[in-house]
């Protein structure tokens, strides 16, 4: 690709389990260089982990099949390139099963690669230090699920450098999706922190899809979204100075304003003057953005300094189980039969069955999600008494489903709707390991 | 002459999460509101109005370039999205947590 075009980059996937249309649109009308599909998440990697375990085969994105089959016919015909963490906890088998689709769907000659060695299991243990929680992961007391370092741009470009068509890796920072085939498209320098800086603003802003254009903004009467059902995913016309525009396809529903962008921009981030990625310290606190005609707001201004010595590891536990129940009560006096419920439950599971599990109740429609914060006035009368427990044993969280199904007939006055769900869960902390442990392996295939 | 509003009535906002730690990022509809929103949604005040699920350290970094300010809220999610028992385990709702504070505009 030549230095002084524009490169059109677009998000297929914000995560796991993100929808499959939007991105088909963009690939078919967007004439893109490339197109990112970003699914990873702590839970999802640890469920990698545990599918990987239970079948080899597995542990990569559970839609990696179907979004395959779908998007590489229409990738081949407009020369875009596919660049994932579709891969999850098992990049090679994403990258075999990529390959089978490709040649069932008669793309000859396709090649995929695939990007390990975050993967850094091997390489803690019981001493490793993990700062935020103030612990040693052998202090933790709960079965290891995986540890994966966060590797970066670096790691990917030689896959693109070398021509892969499709890129599948497992955990890499999300900015980094993107700024990888910014920079091999541009030929940008591992050391040239504004610009890194710059395609990191741009990374972070694609990254959650619709969350840029239009999605999670519409709040009727406030903020208004056209055609929020069809909601388009956004791309980018980038420059290689890293400034650029960020739109969508007119056909499709959604927006892209300054405010949808400002909202975008500061999305699970902490200091915005101080981004870290395993790319570049990326400084959000002076970009600049304009309008730049319908669903086009220009961005330019971002610095960077030097990336950090340190990779940032997730390492998973198994968090055992969450135990979900709930009965509701509606009409005259529902407020008043769904807390009487509430307190029969924490009675039978605190004093009677002497749980000491955390235990939640809140009542749905009164206080429930901002329970803890405050108390809205209510003179709701459909109200949901939710309970939830964490259980360390499958006897501890079936107990809670047991006692909150028995309030039909021991309950408060007309109780209905009960359902109940367990849930395996996974706690997760940060540690950091030093770059130079980690060691990037690409693997080629070809269809 | 001031009265009170609701802060929704003048910003909008978007709560993300990392950990147990929520990020709530605010901006003001108009320009002219920024000074009276900074003086007034302070971290100071968060932490006493919302103190029962904000339980760490609050920070604000300012952007006024873009109408905005961020929160950072350590230990702001009942243990975060792995650990917390509320439905909302992500505090995807804390945005309209901050929105729903009344502030004082001059008429």
């Amino acid at each position: 690709m030549s230095k002084s075009r524009t490169v059109r980059i677009g998000c297929g996937a914000g995560f796991s389990s993100d929808r499959l249309e939007p991105a088909v649109d963009l690939v078919r009308e967007g004439r893109l260089d490339a197109i990112v599909f970003e699914c990873v998440g702590e839970r999802t990697l640890a469920f990698g982990h545990r599918d990987r375990r239970a079948d080899p085969a597995r542990g990569y994105n559970p839609l990696l099949e179907r979004r395959m089959r779908a998007i590489l016919p229409l990738a081949r015909e407009h020369g875009t390139k596919v660049v994932t963490n579709m891969g999850v906890a098992n990049p090679k088998g994403a990258a075999e099963k990529t390959v089978e689709v490709a040649r069932a769907l008669g793309l000859k000659g396709l090649k995929v690669a695939s990007l390990e060695g975050d993967d850094v299991s091997a390489l803690i243990g019981p001493e490793t230090e993990l700062p935020e929680a103030g612990l040693r992961l052998g202090e933790v007391g709960r079965q290891l699920v995986g540890a994966n370092a966060y590797l970066g741009a670096e790691a990917m470009r030689p896959a693109l450098a070398a021509g892969a068509d499709v890129l599948i890796a497992g955990r890499v920072a999300d900015p980094s999706l993107f700024v990888a085939p910014l920079a091999e498209a541009f030929g940008w320098r591992t050391d040239d922190w504004r610009t890194l800086g710059a395609g990191t603003v741009i990374g972070h802003l694609l990254e959650c899809s619709a969350q840029l254009t239009g999605g999670f903004f519409a709040d009727p009467g406030y903020k208004e979204v056209k055609d929020l059902a069809h909601v388009g995913f956004p791309l980018a016309e980038v420059q290689a100075d890293g400034s650029a525009v960020v739109t969508k396809l007119a056909s499709a529903g959604g927006l892209v304003s300054e405010r949808t962008v400002k909202e975008q921009l500061l999305y699970e981030v902490h200091d915005p003057a101080a981004y870290v990625t395993p790319d570049v310290v990326a400084d959000f606190s002076t970009v600049r953005l304009a309008p730049h005609g319908q669903d086009r707001v220009a961005i330019s201004g971002a610095g960077g300094r030097p990336r950090p010595d340190k990779l940032k590891v997730t390492v998973g536990f198994d968090g055992g189980l969450l135990a979900e129940a709930g009965i509701s009560y509606a009409g005259p006096g529902a407020l008043d039969r769904a807390r009487l419920a509430g307190g029969i439950m924490r009675e039978r599971l605190v004093h009677l069955h002497g749980s000491n599990a955390p235990l939640r109740i809140d009542l749905i429609g009164v206080s429930a999600l901002h329970g803890s914060a405050r108390d809205y006035p209510s003179d709701a009368q459909d109200v949901r008494l939710r309970c939830a427990l964490r259980a360390s044993s499958r006897e501890e969280a079936d107990l809670l489903l047991w006692e909150v199904e028995a309030l039909l007939c021991c309950g408060p006055a007309g109780g209905g709707g009960y359902r109940g769900q367990i849930t395996p869960s996974i706690i997760t902390h940060n540690a950091f390991i030093d770059r130079g442990a980690v060691t990037p392996r690409i693997s080629y295939y070809e269809a | 002459m001031s009265r009170p509003v609701a802060l929704r009535e003048l910003a909008h906002a978007r709560a993300g999460d990392k950990g147990n730690r929520s990020s709530v990022g605010l901006f003001v509809y108009d320009a002219r509101h920024y000074d009276l929103v900074a003086r007034q949604v302070t971290p100071e005040r968060l932490k006493r109005e919302l103190g029962g699920v904000l339980k760490g350290p609050i920070r604000r970094y300012d952007l006024p370039q873009l109408g905005g300010f961020n929160f950072v809220m350590d230990d702001g999610l009942e243990g975060g999205v792995n650990q917390s028992l509320n439905l909302d385990g992500h505090g995807k709702s804390w945005s309209f947590l901050l929105l729903g504070l009344t502030v004082e505009i001059e008429d």
